[in-house]
């Protein structure tokens, strides 16, 4: 059997075939449960191109105000930046570390490597360093927390209400636009359908 | 059915191809053929590693609920909120929804997720324990969860930071992040650790070994 249409299941190691014609949609591990994969037609392109949106809406996200207030003529605009300085002035470094790496360097490092592996892949080349490159995105991934970020700004901005007079910003429905890419992205991007083009080359 | 180990093949942590690893304690990993990185057959010291972060979650957990989250002063007087009495001021204030969703994600979610911890841990380390294939998919079921489910309790440290960015130095009041929000911000990042550096499959191994295969770096082939 070729190798590559073997299957070690990720989480109980059981090996298994891959060799249907034509391959399911979505494949289960007969064991334990686990998403052995999952395809869908024209996967790497759709991800392709929602890379570019997510590109857009996280920079309307950094750059707009997230929630507004104003008080007494006064007006505070929170973005993502002012919170993460505040936090810094306020001695809480590593907190501001742990919010700007979470929030702003994880979803940037997540689309770049997405954008780095399949955009040359589409003009038939292989990116260089494709396999540390990929690495770094299975790491960004896990850590990057655009939709926790989005609640937290949603119980935040109802918070708020209560005390004054509070606007949701541009930035709010932009962070919320990209948590639904973000997901679309997850849901379509097959790594499985992206090494194998990329061994093909 | 058999595993990939039990064959002497791993299955790559980057890629998911499948390869040979040669038996024998090999001074260095072996690397996989088609992206380079080093295959494991096991993701090597997962149990110990796993240990560390747990216990490290658990004692800074204390801190993280018995200090300050919030610090808030106002022309009415000053008050410092800890989780849980953030939580339940939010919910003697009305806002009983937003008292669930931070209920739920900085008490329910931590505390689930190292309960959860312990007991895979527990599961495949202690000796004797017989674990029925319903069982094993029960715990496999548990270990998705906690990592899905894991990230959502970072939800208060933005909330915090938020809040003071807004209410920072207005006539209305200031907000300050406390210090448990640093211990906070620990846990989530430190079970977070735990939980990418536990390997699910060892909740599985125990069948191979009672059907005389022995699982562990460079004995599997």
């Amino acid at each position: 059997m070729n190798r590559a249409e073997l299957l070690a299941c990720p989480e109980c190691d059981l090996l298994q075939s891959d060799s249907a014609i034509p391959r399911p949609r979505k494949a289960l591990c007969a064991r334990c449960g686990a998403i052995l994969y999952q395809r869908h037609d024209q996967g790497l392109e759709r991800t392709a191109a929602l890379i570019v949106a997510a590109l857009v809406l996280f920079t309307i996200a950094n750059a707009s105000p997230i929630v507004s207030l104003e008080l007494q003529g006064e007006r505070t605009d929170a973005t993502l930046f002012g919170a993460v300085r505040v936090l810094w002035s306020q001695n809480m470094q590593l907190v501001a570390l742990l919010v700007a790496f979470t929030a702003f360097a994880m979803p940037l490092l997540e689309i770049g490597a997405l954008a780095w592996l399949l955009f040359p892949l589409r003009y038939g080349q292989k990116a260089p360093y494709f396999g540390s490159v990929y690495a770094l995105l299975q790491f960004a991934w896990r850590l990057s927390l655009v939709d926790v970020f989005v609640l937290g700004a949603l119980v935040s901005y109802v918070k708020l209400t209560h005390l004054a007079e509070v606007q949701a910003g541009a930035g709010l429905g932009a962070f919320a636009a990209l948590m639904l890419v973000m997901a679309t992205i997850d849901s379509n991007f097959d790594p499985r359908d992206l090494w194998e083009r990329a061994s093909a080359l | 059915m058999s595993t990939a180990a039990s064959l002497g093949l791993a299955s790559c942590h980057t890629c998911s191809l499948v390869s040979r690893v040669e038996s024998g304690e090999a001074l260095i990993d072996p690397i996989c053929p088609r992206c380079g990185s080093s295959v494991h057959i096991r993701k090597p010291g997962a149990i110990g590693q796993c240990w560390a972060f747990l216990i490290a979650a658990m004692i800074l957990y204390i801190p993280a609920n018995t200090l300050p989250m919030m610090l808030t002063s106002s022309l009415f007087g000053s008050s410092d909120d800890t989780i849980i009495s953030g939580v339940l001021f939010l919910w003697e204030d009305g806002s009983w929804y937003l008292a669930l969703i931070v209920f739920f994600a900085s008490i329910l979610v931590p505390i689930g997720k190292m309960l959860a911890l312990l007991v895979l841990l527990l599961s495949v380390q202690l000796p004797g324990v017989e674990l029925s294939p319903e069982r094993r998919r029960r715990l496999a079921r548990v270990y998705r969860i906690i990592d899905w489910i894991g990230r959502w309790s970072m939800l208060d440290i933005y909330v915090v930071a938020l809040l003071a960015t807004v209410i920072q130095l207005t006539a209305l009041a200031s907000v300050r992040a406390g210090p448990a929000a640093l211990a906070f911000g620990a846990v989530v990042v430190l079970t977070m650790f735990a939980t990418e550096s536990f390997d699910p499959r060892l909740i599985w191994d125990a069948t191979e070994e009672e059907h005389g295969h022995k699982i562990g770096r460079g004995e599997a082939a």
